[in-house]
């Protein structure tokens, strides 16, 4: 397939891995900020075949894992009520809040539909006056700007009936949260390529400056994850630290300025609880002034609803790449994606399912790795 | 009517249900409105000695031996999608069944179960089509039923086919016989179906249509045994797709399963549909498609076997049987590392970036 199978090239890899093990002459700890690039290291078995030297260590950029338990509560609340459809992105409807799942709403009666974009949201609330429709609007900066433009369409369009449920968050922010932690281990963090496209890299460059660890903006399939850490140990053997960018045919400096300009009009930053993590300021957006009319929290009166966490569960810890998922005692038990006690083994994206499903819960004898 | 495409010419809709344009109550009823949909819409479509007389029950006559036997029931939402539709679905899914056993598919039943309310052009339309796709696989509908169900309790139309073949003697093709050392072969690319569906579902519009690969198999089936291919296990990789198959030939005989990832056939449309919501063909429905297992040096014999058959065309070989990691199936990925190759827990859902 045209613009992948390039990027899955076997022998320009096997390249990459030797060119990456001679560059490396001591240990070093990367972290992959975004899930879609631990799913991709970890189903191409992109860590087996990497040298020793270098430790992957995946980071909280699974939109669906880090949105909090008290906001899938909230989301359940309202998708059970008679008067509306609850739209959402697929990924979302698995992920467990207290007692139940949106599957389970919806298996009790519940309208809750699975939607591509925030704008079919908007379409069917235009198609069903009487019903009150309301997205579930999750993820990092890469799903902002078309969320942003379903809540500015629908205000456009004058539509009492659409409203969105807000939790994003930013990577900036989680990065100094990793940072910052007494027990951090990353000294280097390869950035996510799709976020870097809407916001660009420029403001990664205060960070890298502050704490002198590179930053090296990466793209998601093999041969990109792999130039993305070869960049990066470069840059800690040569005892730099920049912002760098490794995927150049989709992000740039600045990013996409006019996506950036309908964010800042819908959303503004705000304090967000990180599920598994906790509160990190400013790591988040919420609904501007402007658009306040259509937070759903607000509508349906759901936001005094506050749950914790499973103590067995240790995503939090996952999230923070301070354990890898098959060290958590719970890790193929308690836990599996039949029955997930965290986001973590929900999503895609989440590290502890991309463990479970690519087998890292036994070790593989007669083959080849 | 079409069928994302072609359409059924001359096809009509009989004049005594031409003044009821839909399915009522009384269709299911037993009485005058039952006996006008049987006697106008299903007999001519189906019609064969066994239906003659509309006897409760048909009596078959087999050869002696042993008989295959397997039913199955279709709610497919849409009913008409690109490349098929429920109708064609319900004989196609049945016969497949029976010849994954080895037997030669010769009965079907049919019973359905209509909603209150669903246009008769339409039923009548896809009887035609269930017709056409029996004769293509050279079944006969010996026994059918209908039911009526009130609207808003059915989606249109539920069929559930139960279908009889006839064992080969000295056959036995089952998971359990499949060996270290045998070649694992599946007929063309993979995903199709369950790509096809949720394209027209969601109303996603992808850089081509992708239709639905439906179709009976028996005759390529026929073809493998008729060449005298000592076939170890067969099926159908539908619902849980490829994954689900080889995993149960995993578990049934207690080995491993190696597939080289590159090798697996995807069509482009399928393969640019499934990255962009985040989906793996390894786990999207097939409707025709059939993995086989040989022993190793009949696997280039049984390639060209499947090769000379329509259905074959897109035949390779995909992996081998293995001693080692029993019970697992294992994919050597794009870059030469290797990864666990799991059954999935529920559907696949669609990712949010």
């Amino acid at each position: 397939m045209k613009y992948l199978d390039e990027y899955r090239d076997p022998e320009l890899a096997r390249k990459l891995f030797d060119e990456i093990d001679r560059i490396a002459t001591r240990e070093w700890v990367l972290m992959e900020v975004c899930g879609g690039q631990t799913h991709s290291i970890i189903r191409n078995g992109i860590d087996k075949l990497l040298t020793d030297k270098i430790e992957l260590v995946h980071g909280p950029g699974c939109p669906v894992c880090v949105t909090p338990l008290d906001t899938i509560d909230q989301a359940l609340a309202i998708a059970a009520r008679d008067d509306v459809i609850f739209c959402s992105f697929g990924d979302m409807l698995r992920v467990p809040g207290s007692t139940q799942d949106l599957f389970q709403v919806k298996g009790d009666g519940g309208d809750v539909r699975v939607v591509y974009s925030p704008l079919d949201a908007v379409k069917i609330a235009r198609e069903n006056p009487d019903k009150q429709v309301v997205f579930f609007g999750i993820g990092f900066e890469t799903t902002a700007p078309a969320n942003a433009m379903s809540v500015y369409q629908a205000k456009q369009m004058g539509l009492q009936n659409f409203s969105m449920l807000v939790s994003h968050v930013l990577v900036p922010p989680a990065i100094r949260a990793v940072l910052n932690s007494p027990v951090n281990r990353v000294q280097a963090f390869l950035a996510a390529g799709h976020v870097c496209s809407v916001m660009g890299f420029s403001e990664y460059v205060p960070i890298v400056e502050e704490h002198q660890v590179p930053i090296v903006v990466t793209g998601f399939e093999p041969l990109d994850v792999l130039e993305g850490i070869r960049k990066t140990v470069a840059q800690l053997e040569e005892g730099r630290a920049e912002a760098e960018n490794a995927y150049t045919r989709a992000v740039n400096f600045e990013g996409n300025k006019a996506a950036q300009k309908l964010i800042e009009d819908v959303f503004k930053t705000t304090d967000r609880n990180w599920r598994g993590i906790g509160m990190i300021p400013g790591s988040g957006w919420e609904l501007s002034d402007r658009y306040v009319d259509f937070d759903a929290a607000v509508r349906f009166d759901v936001g005094d609803i506050d749950t914790q966490e499973p103590e067995i569960c240790r995503s939090g810890e996952v999230l923070q790449g301070l354990i890898k998922p098959n060290e958590c005692e719970a890790f193929g038990k308690e836990c599996t994606p039949r029955k997930p006690l965290g986001a973590t083994m929900v999503s895609s994206e989440g590290a502890c399912a991309a463990y479970y499903t690519y087998g890292r819960f036994v070790e593989i004898e007669g083959v080849r790795s | 009517m079409t069928d994302g495409g072609a359409t059924i010419d001359g096809w009509a809709c009989p004049m005594p249900l031409r003044d009821q344009p839909n399915i009522v109550m009384g269709h299911g009823g037993g009485g005058k409105l039952s006996a006008e949909l049987i006697e106008h819409l299903f007999l001519p479509a189906f019609r064969n000695e066994h239906l003659e007389g509309l006897a409760d029950a048909s009596v078959l006559d087999l050869p002696p031996g042993k008989i295959a036997i397997s039913t199955d029931s279709f709610v497919v939402r849409p009913r008409i999608f690109p490349g098929g539709n429920i109708g064609e679905l319900a004989i196609n899914g049945t016969v497949n069944d029976v010849a994954m056993a080895g037997a030669d598919p010769k009965f079907i039943s049919v019973a359905m179960i209509l909603e209150e309310g669903m246009p008769i052009d339409e039923l009548a339309w896809l009887v035609q089509s269930m017709a056409k796709a029996a004769e293509t696989a050279g079944v006969q509908l010996v026994t059918g039923d209908t039911k009526v169900v009130d609207r808003g309790h059915g989606d249109g139309v539920y069929i559930n086919t139960t279908g009889i073949g006839i064992l080969r003697d000295g056959v036995d093709i089952h998971p359990r016989n499949v060996q270290p050392g045998d070649a694992v072969l599946v007929n063309g690319t993979i995903g199709d179906h369950g790509m096809a569906i949720m394209s027209v579902r969601e109303g996603l519009e992808f850089e081509s249509t992708i239709r639905s690969d439906t179709a009976a198999l028996n005759h390529l089936v026929a073809a493998l045994l008729d060449a005298g291919l000592e076939v170890r296990a067969m099926r159908d990789p539908t619902r849980g797709g490829l994954a689900a198959t080889l995993n149960e030939f995993a578990a049934a005989a207690g080995v491993g399963v190696v597939v080289d990832e590159r090798s697996l056939p995807v069509d482009r449309a399928v393969a640019s549909a499934c990255e962009m919501l985040g989906m793996d063909p390894f786990y999207v429905a097939n409707e025709g498609k059939v993995v086989v297992v040989v022993p190793d040096d009949q696997a280039d014999r049984a390639l060209d076997v499947m090769h000379a058959n329509e259905l074959g065309e897109g035949a390779v070989r995909i992996g081998e049987i293995v001693a080692d990691h029993p019970g697992l199936v294992v994919a050597r990925t794009a870059i030469g590392a290797t990864r666990v190759v799991d059954t999935q827990v529920g559907e696949q859902l669609p990712r949010i970036c």
